[in-house]
């Protein structure tokens, strides 16, 4: 389960501490939790709180050493690094911070192995392009992340179908794919596309 | 009174909660007369080998422990847990409690496996044959399906000298053991707080166990 307060950066916010400890003490998956992260005390906080992994964004570009210290510090497996990624030029994606608002000039293929050097345990990539569209993730965008690093890649941003998923978790060779107002709306229930995608040969916990 | 075992490591929080959620009473302490009084033991912990018992020396716990296990009290370690109770790490060369005979090992790099071994993996239950008759084993396991999906997050497994003591093992490169039942300890390498329904049932078991 994933935790994002995506405005939370822009809007000077911190991540909420009470949400999170009340989600903790009811869900026993494990729980990521991201948005308007700064500082290993924000880290230090959110873990208290019941969260098994944090995910780390616009503080990650503007303070890369703030990855390498926190994986020090609490280990690589739970510190994920989002990437939101805009489309440039064939095989060209460009970092974008502040919510998908600020590019960064970095391109996401050099920054996601910068990433990984410094210890980030997950990816999160989000293709700012296919996000809110339906019409399924960035494949090719997933795939060639994939391949570049050697830590989990989960896919987000685009999914509006079951069949999405599946092109996303074989063609994409993502590790795990991620969706949010498809479940929330009940367009797409869990256990349905668990079924679908296990009658595919995905390999998936029913 | 569960006593989880706080040695500044790890999501004490989470197991805390998994265990009220099945109906136990939970206490978190460092404090060595805790542990003596406990009723049931859980050692969880996620992180370093050495610096896990580098505090468990410094807050004096391993005699408590080791006293406290070898008088029959039931004892679930998890991740970590179950690392500490063998003899010797890997993971910066470090001798562990010394409790269960074997060592602890890093996995090998394995191309398209990526390390640490993150995410849901299925656990094979060891055949009763296979195993040490231990009724613990059966009792911890009751209701679980054979290949049911726990959540692990780990770069080190364990390597016991006895194999009729690996109670359950899990495929990732190689078949990993992912859990051990030794007398009255059973302890995996999996998370069972965060495993969803499956891993309640495992502490329900556990909560059971006379």
């Amino acid at each position: 389960m994933v935790f994002l307060d995506i405005t939370a950066t822009i809007e000077g916010r911190n991540t909420m501490l009470n949400v999170v400890s009340k989600t903790a003490e009811q869900v026993f998956i494990p729980l990521t939790v991201g948005g308007g992260i700064r500082t290993l005390d924000d880290i230090r906080e959110l873990l208290k709180s019941g969260a098994d992994k944090v995910s780390i964004n616009t503080a990650a570009v503007k303070d890369p050493s703030l990855v390498w210290e926190a994986a020090e510090k609490f280990g690589s497996q739970c510190i994920v690094v989002a990437v939101d990624g805009k489309y440039v030029s064939p095989g060209k994606w460009e970092v974008y911070i502040n919510s998908g608002r600020t590019p960064t000039g970095i391109q996401v293929l050099d920054w996601v192995k910068e990433v990984e050097k410094a210890g980030a345990g997950e990816i999160l990539l989000t293709s700012i392009d296919a996000d809110g569209t339906q019409k399924g993730y960035d494949i090719e965008l997933t795939r060639l992340v994939s391949q570049k690093v050697s830590i989990p890649v989960i896919a987000s941003g685009g999914a509006g179908e079951p069949l999405h998923f599946y092109q996303v978790l074989t063609e994409g060779k993502a590790d795990a794919a991620l969706a949010a107002s498809l479940f929330h709306y009940g367009i797409l229930t869990i256990p349905n596309l668990k079924k679908y995608l296990q009658e595919k040969g995905v390999e998936v916990r029913v | 009174m569960v006593v989880i075992v706080d040695y500044g490591m790890g999501n004490l929080r989470s197991v805390a909660k998994a265990v009220e959620k099945c109906g136990g009473s939970v206490a978190i302490s460092n404090n060595p007369l805790h542990i003596e009084q406990a009723g049931r033991l859980i050692l969880p912990g996620v992180g370093a080998f050495g610096k896990a018992m580098e505090n468990l020396g410094k807050l004096k716990l391993v005699e408590p422990l080791k006293k406290k296990i070898e008088e029959g009290t039931p004892f679930l370690g998890i991740c970590l847990g179950l690392q500490l109770l063998f003899e010797w790490s890997e993971e910066g060369n470090v001798a562990g409690l010394s409790i269960i005979p074997g060592k602890v090992k890093k996995f090998l790099p394995t191309p398209g496996l990526k390390i640490p071994h993150m995410g849901w993996n299925n656990i094979k239950l060891t055949p009763p044959g296979e195993r040490q008759d231990s009724p613990l084993t059966a009792k911890i396991f009751r209701e679980i399906p054979d290949n049911s999906y726990f959540y692990f997050v780990h770069s080190y497994y364990v390597e016991p000298d006895e194999e009729k003591i690996i109670s359950s093992t899990t495929p990732y490169g190689i078949d990993f053991t992912s859990s051990i039942t030794y007398k009255n300890m059973f302890a995996c390498q999996f998370h069972p707080e965060k495993s969803s329904k499956i891993g309640l049932k495992l502490i329900q078991n556990f909560l059971g166990l006379p």
